[in-house]
């Protein structure tokens, strides 16, 4: 995918963060813009929670600017990046299980007439908020707890999308979901792309990554260590940036397969 | 986001494609009484069992201690269970919240204690005016619940504790503050008095309310339909309306018959008027407004709750706050019906009953699942056996026995249908 867009939606420059000891993030740059999905790959530790969460607001920066738009902006507070537009899904999903898929969906920001709630109203914005997404589930007005696992996700995902944010971070979004459902949520997230709302995508299944994203950007030990466009990077290439080495199993299998074709 | 839903997205001509307006995996009612019918019992055997359990409960109540003694029935004895049910059913309904939030309150009784004690020594010993010796007591209930929230909410001890160290420290407040005397009678004439004393004789009061509430709620219910209709949102159909609206035409003019026409009868207490005034009010915060949308999910999932953005302490503390004030305003009513404020009042088994009622009346201990009225199914269930073995002369230990197992068959249920719920896939 081509990009034309001059300024990015959300920039971060320089980006550290201290857990007291700890220098968990070290001069951090990431860009995203308007319409792209960006892949936040590396291992366990490598600091892809800790920049999620200074994106949302949940752990302020240390050092280091953040860019929306063009314009410097301080995300002190998860409310400042709800502001800003950007809507985070967590990995546990966050919902209440015993209201249901509208009351889930519009939680925190009710529709309301005359300071009563809109339930009408509400119930018909969901509805056509999940048709837009082709989101299917039984009802929208049975207890998310009836719900499968992928059917939450997607519900988690659309509920974000409620604020109409420019910047949706998804942590883990198939994680725990089944071969379809995971074709479900990586088809949202395309529908999401194409509706021009920016996706930071934190994921281990390079599988899903590859699937999805237009471009990979890969931590390690809490630094940059690449961006890649998908399109024209192989699978080694990224593993050998998350592994930070290019001696690692996966390049030391191919040299092994290379030697015994020569040897032939 | 109006934007969202309403441009066509870049992938129209997919999204063009028919979407199945119904998942065919959901069970839907089919039409016609048949359909309520499977609807019905797949709900019971789902472990929905909503009402079912305390209508059944009442209705076998009846048959017993009407089988017993022909009285029971009576106007005089259904006024009398109409009055007892409203001063703890007030209470009750504080409750329900808190247990909706999924805490528990077990200061009621002592905080109700305390509001009639500050009542009778502001009005009666210090001769203020009626009215707001009464505002005053009720404001203190509302400041000591408040304290509790903040305790839980703000420095986080367990609700458990904080209530009950509450439980005690009020006790302790209210002998003080009656001081030597160790009651002070309800002067007669005053606002404290006419509480449960009072009755609108005229026939009409009991009549008119019993329309009013009938036609009020098939009006809503009507209103909703055709708002659902023109949304082109699937709504009741109409024969569910008149089913629902005769059903509770039934049970109001039936009230309403007994209150006012049988020998002996006096008309609709003040007290009943004022509880379903507070059972209205309640109903409406809890399902209606934002605010009982978000004890609703704090009560289901806090963590969830504080990322929408909800204020979780907040809620907290203002539930607490609710519980305390209507704890005060309840204990105003036990004051009336025990002819004034005592060292003694709100002790006993007030607590017990109090949460009782909402848990017999269908709200989960578990959190996040109830409904307001349960305060007052609960409530009449207790005082109804308690009104009918009081006469059949059975002495108080074994209405304590029998009340106890009452309240233990309840919970029992709700932990079942808890259950049933889950392996249902609907907890």
């Amino acid at each position: 995918m081509i990009h034309v867009f001059a300024t990015p939606v959300l920039a971060l420059r320089g980006v550290s963060k201290r857990f007291g000891a700890v220098q968990a993030l070290t001069d951090v740059d990431l860009e995203i813009h308007a319409g792209e999905v960006v892949a936040l790959v590396g291992d366990n530790g490598a600091g892809k929670s800790t920049l999620v969460k200074t994106i949302s607001g949940v752990h302020p920066i240390d050092e280091g600017a953040i860019e929306w738009e063009g314009n410097e902006v301080r995300i002190q507070r998860p409310n400042d990046a709800q502001d800003l537009g950007v809507a985070t899904v967590y990995q546990d999903l966050a919902l209440c299980d015993n209201l249901d898929v509208v009351a889930n969906l519009f939680l925190g920001s009710e529709l309301k007439s005359l300071s009563v709630l809109d339930e009408i109203a509400m119930e018909k914005r969901a509805k056509e908020l999940l048709d837009t997404l082709s989101i299917r589930i039984p009802s929208v007005r049975i207890p998310v707890a009836a719900l499968s696992g992928g059917q939450r996700q997607v519900v988690a995902i659309a509920r974000a999308l409620i604020g109409d944010p420019k910047i949706v971070i998804l942590d883990e979004p198939t994680a725990a979901l089944g071969v379809e459902q995971t074709a479900q949520v990586l088809d949202l997230v395309e529908r999401l792309r194409e509706r021009g709302h920016g996706v930071i995508l934190i994921s281990h299944n390079m599988a899903d990554v590859r699937a999805v994203a237009d471009k990979v950007a890969v931590l390690r030990l809490g630094r940059n260590n690449g961006v890649f466009n998908v399109a024209d990077t192989s699978h080694e290439e990224i593993i050998a940036a998350i592994t930070g080495a290019t001696d690692n199993a996966v390049t030391r299998r191919q040299a092994r397969t290379a030697t015994k074709e020569d040897a032939k | 986001m109006s934007d969202l839903t309403k441009t066509p997205a870049p992938d129209a001509e997919q999204s063009a494609a028919p979407i199945p307006a119904v998942d065919p995996r959901l069970l839907v009612r089919e039409e016609g009484l048949k359909g309520y019918w499977t609807e019905f019992t797949r709900k019971v055997r789902g472990g929905e069992l909503g009402s079912l359990p305390v209508f059944i409960g009442l209705i076998v109540i009846a048959i017993v201690f009407q089988s017993q003694n022909s009285n029971f029935l009576s106007a005089s004895s259904v006024a009398n269970i109409a009055v007892y049910t409203s001063g703890l059913g007030i209470m009750a309904v504080g409750i329900v919240f808190v247990l909706i939030l999924g805490e528990i309150d077990l200061s009621v009784g002592s905080v109700a204690g305390v509001g009639a004690a500050v009542w009778a020594v502001l009005n009666v010993s210090n001769g203020m005016n009626d009215w707001l010796a009464v505002a005053i007591a009720v404001l203190s209930g509302l400041a000591l619940g408040l304290l509790h929230g903040f305790f839980f909410a703000k420095i986080g001890v367990p609700a458990f504790v904080v209530t009950l160290a509450g439980f005690l420290g009020w006790s302790g407040l209210q002998i003080w503050l009656m001081g030597q005397e160790g009651s002070i009678n309800a002067p007669t004439g005053s606002v404290v008095e006419h509480l449960t004393g009072y009755y609108f004789e005229d026939k009409a009061a009991a009549y008119g309310l019993a329309l009013v509430a009938v036609l009020a709620y098939a009006a809503s219910l009507l209103l909703d339909s055709k708002r659902r209709k023109a949304a082109a949102l699937p709504a009741r159909p109409v024969s569910e309306i008149v089913l629902r609206a005769g059903f509770v035409a039934v049970l109001c003019f039936v009230v309403a018959y007994v209150l006012n026409e049988p020998a002996g009868a006096r008309g609709l207490p003040l007290a009943l008027v004022l509880f379903l005034a507070v059972l209205v009010v309640a109903d409406f915060v809890a399902r209606r407004t934002t605010f009982g949308r978000q004890v609703f999910a704090v009560g289901g999932n806090a963590e969830a709750a504080r990322r929408a953005g909800i204020n979780v302490d907040r809620v907290r503390i203002l539930v607490f706050g609710l519980s305390g004030l209507l704890a005060a305003f309840g204990g105003l009513f036990v004051a009336s019906l025990s002819g004034g404020a005592t060292k003694s009042l709100g002790g006993g088994n007030t607590l017990m009953l109090v949460i009782a009622a909402a848990v017999i009346g269908g709200t989960s201990l578990f959190g996040g699942r109830g409904k307001v009225w349960s305060a007052l199914l609960g409530m009449i269930v207790i005082q109804s056996i308690q009104q009918g073995l009081n006469m059949l002369g059975m002495a108080s230990e074994i209405q304590y026995m029998i009340t106890g197992a009452v309240l233990l068959a309840a919970v029992v249920i709700d932990s079942v249908s808890r259950r049933t719920q889950k392996t249902a896939g609907r907890a």
